[in-house]
């Protein structure tokens, strides 16, 4: 065990002296806060003040122009359709919206005209300027007067509450889905990037031919485990770096752009890449004001100290159950270009479970894809995590899971310490399926 | 008789396809050189993973000063394998200092160790070096002393002076022959047996998964005369004798010559010897007995065990 310990320590300490590793740990939150702020940016600077001219040939605008948004505002031209159009190009508005007459039954013929096209966000925004004065018309006609209805709007936020058998537990449905992304993501990448320096520095050691002298000195498992163990270490550092680094950064930009205005983005980011822009965005647009992770901090119960715990041990699981798989995979091969065959099984049941997580798992977190990916422990680190921040997982599903986890990862190490002790001897050959089944069974 | 420092008993070791050890004894006694001798692939580096608990022999027993081989004896064995390598990126003082932690040895005794052995090779200002700056010679210097620095009882050359330019395989020689003189035993494996016969108090030659023929240097070699001796000097020898026989003869310039002789039972070398300066009248310059090389009474004694024998390429690369 000492040996494993001694072996872990160097693992650990060549790697984090290298130059690379203090690079990549200054620069990682450098690009994250880079990834969340540019687009802000850059969608600030673009979007800023688009100038709408109307043309109101229909009158509905007849008392009063929209109002004004963050990012739009309206100008009265000339109603008649060719005037307006002269004067669209003349003033260099960005838009032109042409409200025909219209019969406010079945409202239709309106037309906007671009020089450029419009953004899918204007283009929105317009949309709901004209249904907005269509309902007010509508509503005049039916005797209700604007005022009496602006003390009749609601503006309301949902606070979903989820039932289940621990009692009430309230949730955001943005919060947690940022939640699941971030952890989801992070134990993703963590098991590609360690797992692959498992594999390459098995390879190193193939290639360089220490392997033999090591091994005269301890078991070529307690070499495997050393290595793994001492190469999760160099993870958690950099992660913990990462994360001290991040606040520190973050609060330094956020200090100098708005803090809502990039946090609602990444909300919205989040999601249209996600594809499940319903819910959330919708609920963003109905606040005015705050932004959505802000107030459902604050609103939100989530179980941090759950959610916290349970990364940690996905995050190191995830990371035992494909390291020693990718380990194996460095010891059975002699040079990088030979790992292809190999990683394919490896990484494919990682990246499905990214991908269908994307699609499935936050939009039902409790389904019954979302049960067995969480179960099974090739997908179990990714999915588990991706469902918790959700809340509503039962107990006994969280401790089936880590079980599996655990007999999972027990049960790779194994199979990997296996190929292993016959790989890291084996050299020019280039290696089958069916013969990496038979060392399995090689004795001693 | 001393308890031998190694004893190997009826090993076998079979891979999928091919067996590597088919049932080989040997005994290597306590503080000598030991070489263990056989072409390419006649199994002696799966013999040498038997014993320092790489793989698992599938039969036999393997004694290391009488006890079963067990795993408190990997840090009494040193091992310098075949195939060597160090980390490339890292230092060399760190590196040893690693090496010989992984052997057992406490930090601080490892770290005055090192230092007596760098001291030992004159090469105190390499520590901080990385190995990667090194040559391949200085490498090959760094890679003995990580196999020799936990004071090994034992300890297991495989191809020792490949890769190693004359300078520094001298230097190498004279460090095994100071370390057998404290006591240390050495096995010494190679395919190249003309490079170390002189060095080897004890042989045992392997060939194709079986030992052939083993035993002390000197033994074997006198089991091996041939009786043959070299005889050269100046005159005309007339050598018409029942007890000699010339095996072959050869005129030099200025009445020299240059004679093989091979004595018929019974005869002395000085049988040969007063022949020559007496009844033959010639003038000796030398003569000496033709020994035959551990390659030849290899080559013989495969033959022997097997008439059928043709040898592979290997083989024939290593008699070329």
């Amino acid at each position: 065990m000492s040996k494993t310990w001694l072996i872990a320590q160097r693992e650990y300490l060549t790697r984090v002296r290298k130059k690379s590793f203090i690079i990549m740990s200054l620069l990682g939150p450098l690009i994250t806060a880079a990834i969340f702020a540019v687009p802000v940016l850059i969608a600030t600077m673009s979007d800023n003040n688009k100038v709408v001219a109307v043309a109101d040939a229909g009158g509905l605008f007849v008392d009063k122009l929209p109002d004004p948004k963050e990012d739009i505002s309206f100008t009265r031209v000339s109603p008649d359709l060719p005037a307006a159009k002269a004067e669209f190009k003349k003033a260099k508005y960005d838009a032109l919206l042409y409200i025909p007459k219209l019969d406010l039954a079945t409202p239709n013929g309106f037309q906007v005209f671009s020089r450029k096209g419009l953004g899918l966000s204007l283009q929105r925004d317009i949309e709901r300027a004209v249904e907005n004065a269509v309902e007010a018309q509508r509503l005049k006609k039916a005797g209700i007067d604007q005022a009496v209805l602006n003390t009749m709007k609601a503006d309301v936020d949902l606070q979903t509450i989820s039932l289940s058998d621990d009692g009430e537990r309230s949730s955001s449905t943005g919060v947690s889905t940022g939640v699941a992304y971030v952890c989801g993501f992070l134990i993703y990448m963590f098991i590609f990037i360690y797992g692959i320096q498992i594999m390459r520095g098995v390879m190193e050691e193939k290639t360089n031919r220490i392997v033999e002298v090591v091994i005269s000195s301890v078991k070529p498992f307690q070499l495997m485990m050393g290595k793994v163990l001492g190469i999760a270490g160099v993870g958690f550092t950099q992660l913990a770096l990462w994360l001290v680094l991040s606040f520190g950064i973050m609060s330094a930009v956020t200090g100098s752009i708005s803090p809502e205005k990039i946090a609602q983005k990444r909300v919205e980011q989040v999601n249209t890449a996600a594809g499940n822009t319903a819910v959330v965005v919708k609920d963003k647009e109905t606040k005015k004001e705050g932004n959505a992770i802000v107030q459902a901090l604050k609103t939100a119960d989530i179980n941090v100290a759950l959610i916290a715990g349970c990364f940690l041990f996905y995050f190191l699981g995830g990371y035992l159950f494909y390291g020693a798989l990718f380990g194996a995979i460095g010891s059975a091969v002699d040079s990088e270009t030979d790992t292809q065959q190999f990683m394919m099984p490896v990484t494919m049941p990682l990246v499905l479970t990214f991908v269908v997580a994307q699609a499935t798992l936050t939009t039902n977190p409790n389904g019954q894809v979302a049960f067995w990916m969480s179960m099974i422990p090739f997908t179990s680190p990714i999915a588990m995590m991706m469902r918790l921040p959700f809340g509503g997982v039962p107990m006994w599903q969280l401790g089936l899971s880590m079980l599996l986890l655990i007999g999972g990862f027990l049960g790779t190490i194994w199979l990997a310490g296996r190929i292993y002790r016959v790989g890291i001897l084996m050299y020019g050959k280039k290696v089958t399926y069916g013969e990496l089944s038979k060392w399995l069974f090689y004795k001693g | 008789m001393k308890t031998p420092i190694l004893e190997v008993r009826d090993v076998r070791k079979q891979y999928a396809a091919h067996t590597a050890l088919d049932g080989v004894s040997l005994v290597v006694p306590e503080g000598s050189i030991f070489g263990l001798l056989g072409p390419n692939g006649a199994g002696k580096t799966s013999l040498i993973r038997i014993i320092t608990q790489i793989t698992g022999a599938d039969s036999g027993q393997v004694l290391f000063k009488g006890e079963p081989l067990n795993p408190s004896h990997i840090g009494r064995i040193g091992y310098l394998p075949e195939e060597r390598g160090l980390y490339k990126k890292m230092k060399v003082g760190e590196q040893l200092l690693y090496l010989a932690q992984l052997k057992g040895i406490p930090k601080e005794e490892a770290r005055v160790k090192i230092k007596s052995w760098l001291e030992r090779f004159d090469i105190k200002g390499w520590a901080e070096k990385n190995i990667e700056d090194l040559s391949k010679g200085m490498q090959q210097k760094i890679q003995f002393i990580a196999t020799v620095v936990h004071d090994p009882e034992l300890v297991i050359l495989d191809e020792p002076f490949s890769g190693f330019d004359p300078i520094n395989a001298n230097l190498l020689k004279d460090e095994i022959l100071a370390m057998r003189d404290r006591g240390t035993s050495i096995i010494f494996s190679t395919h190249r047996m003309e490079s170390v016969e002189e060095m080897c108090d004890h042989i045992a030659l392997i060939n194709r998964s079986r030992k052939v023929l083993d035993g002390p240097v000197r033994e074997v070699r006198d089991a091996y005369r041939t009786q043959t001796y070299e005889v050269e000097g100046k005159g005309r020898p007339m050598l018409v004798h029942p007890d000699f026989e010339v095996v072959r003869h050869q005129e030099r310039e200025n009445g020299h010559f240059y004679d093989i002789v091979k004595l018929h039972a019974g005869a002395t070398p000085n049988d040969l010897l007063r022949y020559l300066i007496g009844p033959a009248g010639v003038e000796v310059h030398a003569f000496r007995e033709m020994v035959p090389s551990i390659n030849d009474i290899f080559i013989r004694r495969v033959r022997e065990t097997h008439p059928d024998y043709v040898p592979t390429e290997e083989e024939m690369a290593v008699k070329g």
